[in-house]
């Protein structure tokens, strides 16, 4: 157990904890837009393949990683851009009116 | 030396306020008038986590990374702009593509690094490639059973869980052995290959009405996964990235659990499918009563307090619009319209809140279980749209019934229930509905929508005295 492990392993732990505080509080009216949010979010992991992807290191790395760019981007994209747009549509009878 | 120090800061506190506004984002996300706030903060929150990454001093060809960049924004942007009846496919398709990053990465991971991989980051990365590869397959099964590309019906066949298991338990074999011999390289693939048939196997026994827990928990892995490869590449951007959505994933797994009142080994483990052999052989002919348009238009009209209940037969049947014209129909009337939504209702968590907020209803009108249940009692009329099991009041009565101790929206207290659904057919768990044999019960057989839009023609038409 390296210093830096344990260090990860606190803050997986402590990020944990934080997540079931904040999403519990989300109403149930926004389920569907938590999910797809919390799926672009996920998608930040375009970060490691990004870094592979330039590294340079062999043709496997970069086939792999430029891949895993692909996949992770169109979650980033897609997945704020549909979040946005159901967010939009929840009107309250106020906005409505006018 | 100081200037390439300074460039690495630059990286590391972009990660660190990227982390915050991940934070922030789900924090507003909590109610109508900030959630768009909450995307604000994701989006610049992404924004500064990849920006600040292509600064990174190992990067030295920005070729691929670009072309990466472009083709995913031209893949992605379609993907953001299906129409809302069609989002679980989506989410699920999305899941896929996270999880696939997350094992390819990780491929590439350990081929740079084998023969000599420290034990723990070895663990990790079998984590992040049994996970990834399961919820790979796993969530294109569920997209594809969405799409309804394969059959909706749980696929079951005797000794299925053990065979099941097994699979999983030769994965896990696989990864020990791996940790303690990162050179048997060979294995690797094998590990991939055998997760990827689990996530299969998983799906196959899981039904159309069960999609929402498995949906939530495949989420829930897409996140352990991603956090899994924040521990490998030792970036607490990511672990913290993914301990969010994989928190997010569990909880709403559980209300969804809870909302059928059963375990997660229940939904994953239960196959629902092998009660419906045995109801439909129960069915006989009992006596309904049915009505028209018309008279289901006059009770409506009549009514100073109504309470819809919407399905899954509104969303397949596109029929939100027409019912946002019967609420606009009933509330010119004066009548008190209000939405009672079950957790379950739909194919994903909040389904049938999305699609009422895309025909421009009210959130305000739109209740959950525990809201609208104490009303229903001084409720007139219930007008449930293709919703079956989460109204049967079996759930609360009959303890022999496969869905007793399901939380269910007790419309059964209104004093008049409306039913429009397509056929007599039972629904997903395969039971019979109580409800429909009740004298206060009207049965209006056919499409929703064009159910819907026959009563609002029978609203407006005039023939009925305001």
């Amino acid at each position: 157990m390296t210093p830096d492990l344990m260090t990860n392993l606190y803050v997986f732990m402590l990020a944990g904890f934080i997540g079931l505080e904040v999403v519990r509080r989300v109403s149930p009216l926004l389920h569907t837009p938590l999910m797809s949010l919390t799926n672009a979010l996920d998608a930040i992991a375009v970060v490691g393949a990004i870094v592979l992807a330039g590294e340079d290191k062999g043709r496997l790395t970069t086939v792999l990683a430029t891949v895993a760019v692909v996949a992770a981007t169109s979650n980033v994209v897609g997945g704020l851009l549909l979040t946005d747009r159901m967010l939009r549509m929840f009107k309250s009878s106020k906005t409505l009116k006018r | 030396m100081i200037p390439s120090l300074t460039a690495d800061h630059v990286v590391q506190l972009a990660y660190l306020i990227a982390t915050a506004l991940f934070i922030l984002s789900l924090k507003w996300l909590s109610a109508p008038p900030t959630a768009r706030r909450g995307v604000l903060a994701a989006e610049l929150g992404m924004a500064l986590a990849i920006g600040g990454t292509l600064l990174d001093r190992r990067i030295v060809d920005y070729r691929w990374i670009a072309i990466g960049l472009v083709l995913g924004s031209l893949l992605g942007v379609p993907l953001g702009l299906v129409r809302m009846t069609a989002v679980p496919q989506r989410t699920a398709l999305s899941h896929a593509f996270g999880a696939l990053c997350v094992t390819l990465v990780g491929s590439a991971e350990f081929y740079l690094r084998t023969p000599a991989v420290p034990r723990f980051m070895m663990s990790a990365l079998s984590m992040e490639v049994i996970l990834g590869s399961l919820t790979f397959t796993g969530s294109l099964m569920a997209a594809g059973k969405l799409q309804e590309l394969l059959p909706q019906q749980p696929i079951t066949y005797k000794g299925q869980n053990i065979v099941t298991l097994l699979v999983l338990a030769v994965a896990m074999g696989i990864a020990v052995r791996l940790v303690l011999h990162p050179e048997h390289a060979g294995l690797f693939p094998l590990m991939i290959v055998i997760s990827l048939v689990f996530g299969v196997m998983m799906v196959v026994p899981i039904g159309g009405a069960d999609m929402p827990t498995v949906i939530s928990l495949l989420n829930s892995y897409a996140g352990l996964s991603a956090a899994a490869m924040g521990f490998v590449l030792d970036s607490k951007l990511l672990i913290i990235a993914g301990a969010l959505d994989g928190s997010s994933g569990f909880i709403l797994s559980v209300i969804m659990a809870r909302a059928m009142n059963r375990s997660f080994t229940n939904v994953l483990f239960g196959a629902f499918g092998k009660v419906q052999l045995s109801a439909e052989t129960a069915h006989e002919a009992r006596p309904l009563r049915t009505a028209t348009a018309d008279e289901a238009a006059a009770l409506l009209a009549a009514a100073s307090k109504v309470v819809v209940v919407p399905g899954y037969g509104m969303a397949v049947a596109q029929a939100q619009h027409k019912v946002r014209e019967l609420y606009d129909a009933l509330t010119r009337r004066g009548v008190d319209v209000k939405f009672g939504i079950h957790p379950v209702a739909g194919r994903m968590p909040g389904q049938m809140n999305v699609l009422l907020a895309e025909a421009d209803i009210p959130y305000e009108g739109l209740f959950d279980l525990d809201a609208i249940n104490p009303e229903l009692t001084q409720t007139d009329v219930v007008l449930i749209i293709g919703a079956n099991d989460v109204t049967n009041p079996a759930a609360r009565t009959d303890a022999s019934s496969p869905i007793y101790g399901m939380p269910i929206l007790d419309v059964d207290r209104a004093r008049t229930v409306i039913v429009i659904k397509r056929s007599m057919s039972p629904g997903f768990a395969g039971i019979d509905n109580e409800l429909y044999y009740l004298d206060k019960t009207l049965m209006l057989f056919g499409d929703a929508k064009t159910v819907v839009a026959d009563v609002v023609k029978a609203l407006n038409g005039g023939h009925l005295s305001a």
